[in-house]
């Protein structure tokens, strides 16, 4: 096989079998893939309800501190699962690659993958490739769909916010944006910022074992845990009001968000959770999430409250109030 | 790196606010001319936490939105050149010029791209030598030195197709500007901490000198603008009127020599147009001596716009805004209209923009 990606691996020829069987077959090997049908066909996946969704990762750089987008991808659509309080099982994968890319990044990428899904329990069943001609593509996006069971008695949404609900996130907030704005920018840092990439279900597990009643968890992705509260906020119907100085934020993300001018509290994770549960439980929550190696720097950051429907305040560290909106456009580094 | 806490840490504060609470007798409007002061004020809650004696007025302080629209519309005919790649900080691309903005401009085919450094440019102009690539240079005293870094990195490699077009202003001379005008009745001026680390706080001399008014180089972080602030008040009630700096971790009287000589070395001062304040003489930067040919403006000639053509937004009163008369939310526009989304003038768009913030941190809603 050549070193790079032709536009021939992408024809559905010889180049394009070799390319699935040696890279991603070959990484990703469990019994329903092996039988690289146009379909997986799964097994029985037991009494719940279904949880289904999907998810497109585009990322430059494709490797970065702490992950790379084949990790992102797995964990991503895992989180997405979670969040429903799912238990993730299968997940597909499909590859838009450029052409010229390396192979060996390739198969860097499906390894990763493979080693993520095998840590986090579920298996990668079905899959495609496309190879878009050089300068149409930033060397590979990948889109993941994931399949999960939803155990009898978990109700959770982003509707289900009420008065009185504790807010909590499950640790530091803004490392992965920033680890990928910092090799963007090539600014180099004392202490290197590594992304939170993680996969959340067991976490959840460990929060579900303790009050099966949570009601809302939502992983703050792009936009940041302010866009999140935003829309649990608004999908509740409930006003949520979060302490600054309770939410935990590394120092180094902290500084660098600082140097451009940025709130972390706006930045992208791929490792956290939002968390709105009953005020009677929150404590248990709380600590069952300290006791999980994802969760050992969570917060109980706020509260939930009648007020205006939809509205975010934030107390600052200096004790003023304020509104905490959702994100506009995108994060810029200021120019002054 | 626990440097951020520090200054941001809740017992000082309260200290500060306490003693500007206790000092603040009379009435007193304070400007602060940055627009990363207005925004980290709001950020914090500074504003709510001040006695009502104390007026804050946000000031000419954001590059993006002093940019005038006649500047905009060269900057937009430039990008729409055949064979032109214009480079531009992520800020400028929602800026509403005459007609439309650069970002429809590049949804019109116009070769428009987003960079976070003026290296970037110069990466580009490295990767694609076909294109001629225009950097748009749009800041203030800190921005400038980065530019002039760039022109004479280009200039080093021998890169034939780079251009600059700058758009470059110096502060000192708007703030004479607006205070020459009296138009608004000020106590005082909260000056910029990271401009000043480039210039020095003796550039503010003026301010004291010539019209008898207390000027406090301030930093951005709580503590910093709260001394910013109380050192103001202090100076108002003791009826002085001198530059101090409050900012000393950053900012040294005669600022950066280096930066300073890099600017002596690549630019000339100017003539500038601001958008608010009009033309102002000695406000701008333009290239000189063996930079000109770096110069951008050649490559419009023949296509050269008609300054009589460019107009502000229907409405907008954003140059009132950026002299201090206009407080944003008095604005017929702000929040109906104009907001962040679905911006009518550049203070709307901007992170710096004194709109956005008002708009943003909810003072209003």
């Amino acid at each position: 096989m050549s070193d790079t990606i032709l536009l021939a691996h992408g024809s559905g020829g010889q180049l394009s079998h070799d390319l699935v069987a040696e890279v991603f077959a070959a990484s990703f090997t469990n019994p329903i893939l092996a039988r690289l049908e146009d379909s997986a066909m799964l097994a029985d996946l037991g009494g719940g309800r279904l949880a289904f969704t999907t998810d497109s990762y585009v990322v430059r750089p494709l490797f970065f501190p702490g992950g790379d987008i084949g990790r992102l991808a797995v964990c991503g659509t895992i989180n997405d699962l979670a969040m429903s309080g799912a238990q993730p099982r299968y997940l597909s994968a499909a590859f838009v690659i450029e052409e010229g890319l390396p192979i060996a990044d390739l198969r860097r990428i499906a390894r990763s993958m493979a080693e993520m899904a095998r840590e986090a329990g579920v298996a990668i069943v079905t899959g495609d490739t496309k190879v878009v001609e050089r300068g149409h593509g930033d060397g590979c996006f990948i889109t993941t769909a994931g399949i999960g069971v939803i155990p009898a008695g978990v109700d959770i949404s982003a509707a289900n916010a009420r008065p009185g609900d504790a807010v909590l996130v499950s640790g530091t907030v803004g490392d992965h944006g920033m680890a990928i704005m910092s090799q963007r920018e090539g600014l180099r840092f004392e202490a290197e910022i590594a992304s939170d990439v993680a996969p959340l279900h067991t976490l959840v597990q460990a929060m579900l074992e303790v009050c099966p009643e949570v009601h809302c968890l939502r992983d703050p992705t792009r936009g940041g845990l302010a866009t999140t509260l935003n829309e649990l906020a608004t999908q509740s119907g409930v006003e949520i009001i979060v302490e600054e100085a309770r939410i935990p934020v590394r120092p180094a993300v902290q500084s660098l968000c600082e140097l451009l001018g940025i709130d972390p509290l706006y930045v992208a994770n791929e490792g956290k959770l939002v968390a709105i549960v009953p005020e009677a439980a929150a404590g248990q929550v709380l600590a069952a999430m300290k006791a999980h190696p994802l969760g050992r720097e969570a917060a109980i950051i706020g509260q939930v409250r009648s007020g205006r429907a939809g509205r975010v305040s934030l107390r600052t560290t200096l004790g003023a109030h304020r509104i905490l909106d959702m994100m506009v456009g995108e994060l810029l580094p200021r120019i002054c | 790196m626990r440097y951020v806490d520090e200054f941001r840490d809740p017992a000082r504060a309260r200290a500060l606010l306490q003693r500007i609470h206790d000092r603040a007798r009379r009435p007193v409007q304070l400007m602060e001319f940055c627009g990363t002061h207005t925004h980290a004020m709001f950020r914090h809650g500074i504003r709510q936490l001040l006695p009502p004696s104390i007026t804050m007025l946000s000031g000419p302080g954001c590059p993006v939105c002093v940019t005038s629209a006649a500047d905009l519309d060269r900057a937009i005919a430039l990008a729409s050149l055949p064979g032109v790649t214009l480079a531009t900080f992520g800020d400028m691309l929602r800026v509403p010029g005459s007609r439309g903005s650069l970002q429809t401009a590049r949804a019109a085919g116009a070769d428009v791209r987003v960079i976070y450094s003026s290296l970037d440019a110069l990466e580009i102009a490295r990767r694609e030598p076909a294109q001629t690539v225009v950097l748009l240079g749009v800041g203030f005293e800190t921005t400038a030195p980065t530019m002039a870094a760039a022109l004479l990195q280009a200039e080093k490699e021998g890169l034939e197709n780079l251009r600059l077009y700058s758009l470059h202003k110096l502060t000192p001379p708007a703030m004479a500007a607006i205070l020459r005008s009296g138009e608004v009745a000020l106590d005082g001026i909260l000056a910029p901490g990271h401009v000043s680390a480039i210039i020095g706080s003796s550039a503010w001399e003026f301010v004291a000198r010539d019209f008898a008014l207390p000027c406090t180089v301030a930093g951005f972080e709580p503590l910093d603008t709260l001394q910013g602030i109380a050192d103001l008040v202090e100076q108002c009630e003791a009826g002085i009127a001198q530059v101090h700096n409050t900012y000393g971790r950053g900012v040294r009287a005669a600022g950066n020599p280096a930066a300073q000589a890099l600017l002596a070395k690549v630019f000339e001062v100017s003539e500038a147009e601001w958008r608010g304040l009009g033309r102002v003489p000695a406000s701008g930067l333009a290239l000189c001596g063996r930079f000109r040919r770096f110069d951008a403006t050649p490559l419009l000639e023949g296509h050269s716009l008609e300054p009589a053509e460019a107009r502000e937004p229907a409405g907008c009163r954003c140059g009132e805004v950026l002299r201090g008369v206009l407080d944003p939310t008095r604005c017929p526009l702000f929040g109906r209209v104009c907001t962040p989304d679905q911006p009518v003038g550049p203070c709307m768009v901007s992170s710096e923009g004194s709109c956005a913030a008002h708009y943003r941190y909810g003072e209003a809603r």
